[in-house]
């Protein structure tokens, strides 16, 4: 299966298991395009964060097919790995946020990574913190913050570099009910902008706040794709893209 | 191309213990014990090169007469013949009284002076350029029928083994740098594998947001330099101060060999390379320990 025009990733009979256990992934397929919303949704050990490890380029894949940006990335050199990874927005579970920075510097964390310097990052930097309601907690250590503290800094870092694509396991998970629909407002705004965003979800009140997003369900590894939509353009975001190309 | 992660907020990606780690202090230690070999090996060259050149052109002559009357004569005869030879610097004839104070720990007070134990006339002798078998055979050759009972020796040949001593002390003192090197590789090495396996999550997150290993491993050898370079100075200034008291003790001895043995401007230079070069060491071991270790990542 070839990549078609456009896409930003494509699976093909994707397959994961972790050493000689059970395959974790099965026969995984689907296509992801350019400015679409993706709800991955499935009950604990669905293999949910394993389907996201394989997107935001922590793991290979045991067997199958990824392409990403128009490339093979199962065959991709180590080298070039980090030119893409720049290109994906990551918010982990548990945020992984680097213990001894203040929120400041993790959220500045992708731009410098990417080369920024540092006198054209305080002020993209600032408003992110501000528009997660954190200016006032900039200098403080990730110790110091709550967990929803915490998550919105994860969230800050992963959108501020606009990444082609976000990711993001379980986001709203320890933020209150008005933070978690501030945050997925955020997320919208960035897949306005272009960029396709896939959340992992187990709250299905959530799926209902995005009418235009597309369920990917999860079940014991594999997806449950019975339509085949996953694996063809949706309708309306590309539309929409369209509409603002015009 | 722009690159933020050689400032300093890039090295505030790992925490940094500094003084409070143990790296600087084993830097340090290694550096001042590095300095100390350097300076004895540097300060052996110079003893051994001085002791050299001093002799270098010496001669001794021996009259080896029991017969106090034609020991005499024959050393005043060698004494002109010398004195009027082509290619000789100076001619002294070692007093009597010298020879006395140089055999007293053997012979006792007055012992060279009887006849019972006859001591032989010595002839200090300086030729112009470096002594050579040719030009020794020559001075025999010319001493031979005037004087029979003349010995002629090269004076650095009586000490040649202890240049050889010299020479082995100097082996030893570079064999110490080197091994102190290598040491200090080695705890930089242990060092950075520490710091890699404490800070795996921070290095993964940096992976995944896009780092790539040369900025990673920028981060570790900036940090391991600085490190480096905190107990590179406080290692130097322990080693100077160590050399500096046991010069001041030998230079007490006031004897004319040791004096020889200081040190010049330029050994002062290498030895206030060695910190640097400690640093060097240190960041070149930290980049190859992480990039190796980070190539076993995806």
């Amino acid at each position: 299966m070839s990549g078609g025009d456009g896409d930003i990733v494509q699976f093909d009979n994707v397959g994961l298991r972790y050493g000689a256990g059970r395959e974790v992934l099965s026969d995984v397929s689907f296509t992801l395009y350019p400015g679409s919303f993706y709800f991955l949704t499935g009950a604990s050990g669905a293999g949910k964060t394993s389907l996201l490890r394989l997107l935001y380029l922590a793991q290979r894949p045991s067997r199958g097919a990824i392409r990403m940006f128009g490339t093979d990335v199962i065959t991709l050199a180590r080298r070039r790995l980090p030119a893409f990874r720049r290109r994906i927005g990551v918010v982990f579970q548990d945020f992984r946020l680097v213990p001894h920075l203040s929120a400041y510097d993790n959220v500045a964390l992708p731009l410098r990574v990417s080369g920024m310097r540092e006198s054209e990052l305080e002020r993209p930097v600032t408003d992110m913190l501000e528009w997660v309601g954190l200016a006032d907690r900039a200098d403080a250590r990730p110790a110091t913050l709550s967990g929803g503290e915490q998550q919105r800094v994860a969230i800050a870092r992963a959108v501020i570099a606009r990444p082609d694509m976000l990711v993001a396991d379980e986001p709203t998970g320890n933020v209150d009910p008005e933070m978690a629909l501030k945050l997925l407002r955020l997320f919208e705004a960035l897949n306005r902008l272009g960029t396709t965003v896939v959340v992992a979800t187990h709250d299905v009140h959530l799926l209902k706040k995005v009418p235009e997003s597309l369920i990917m369900r999860l079940d014991k590894g594999r997806l449950s794709d019975p339509t085949g939509a996953l694996r063809y353009p949706p309708r309306r975001p590309l539309a929409r893209l369209e509409e603002s190309e015009a | 191309m722009n690159w933020p992660f050689r400032r300093e907020r890039a090295t505030r990606l790992l925490p940094q213990a500094r003084f409070a780690g143990p790296m600087p202090w084993v830097i340090a230690i290694m550096i001042a014990l590095t300095t100390i070999a350097a300076a004895g090996g540097l300060a052996l060259a110079n003893l051994a090169d001085a002791a050299r050149a001093e002799l270098s052109g010496g001669i001794t002559v021996q009259i080896v007469e029991a017969d106090s009357a034609e020991r005499d004569r024959q050393a005043e005869i060698a004494v002109s013949l010398l004195s009027n030879a082509g290619g000789i610097e100076a001619v002294r004839r070692v007093p009597d009284e010298e020879l006395a104070a140089l055999v007293e720990p053997w012979l006792g007070e007055g012992g060279a002076a009887g006849e019972a134990v006859p001591v032989p006339a010595l002839l200090d002798v300086r030729l112009a350029g470096p002594v050579t078998p040719q030009r020794l055979d020559a001075l025999r050759a010319m001493l031979g029928h005037p004087a029979p009972a003349a010995r002629i020796d090269a004076q650095a040949g009586w000490l040649a083994p202890v240049f050889s001593a010299i020479a082995s002390l100097q082996w030893l003192a570079l064999g110490l740098v080197l091994l102190l090197a290598a040491t200090s590789a080695g705890a930089v090495w242990l060092a950075a594998r520490s710091a890699l396996g404490t800070n795996r999550e921070t290095i993964e997150v940096v992976h995944l947001l896009g780092g790539t290993d040369q900025q990673i491993a920028r981060v570790f050898q900036r940090s391991i330099g600085m490190d480096a370079l905190l107990g590179g100075v406080a290692g130097l200034a322990l080693g100077i101060t160590a050399v500096l008291l046991i010069a001041r003790r030998f230079a007490a001895l006031g004897s004319g060999m040791v004096a020889g043995g200081g040190l010049a401007w330029q050994d002062w230079l290498l030895i206030g390379a060695i910190p640097l070069a400690g640093v060097l060491i240190a960041m070149l071991t930290a980049r190859i320990t992480v990039l190796a270790a980070l190539r076993r990542m995806l």
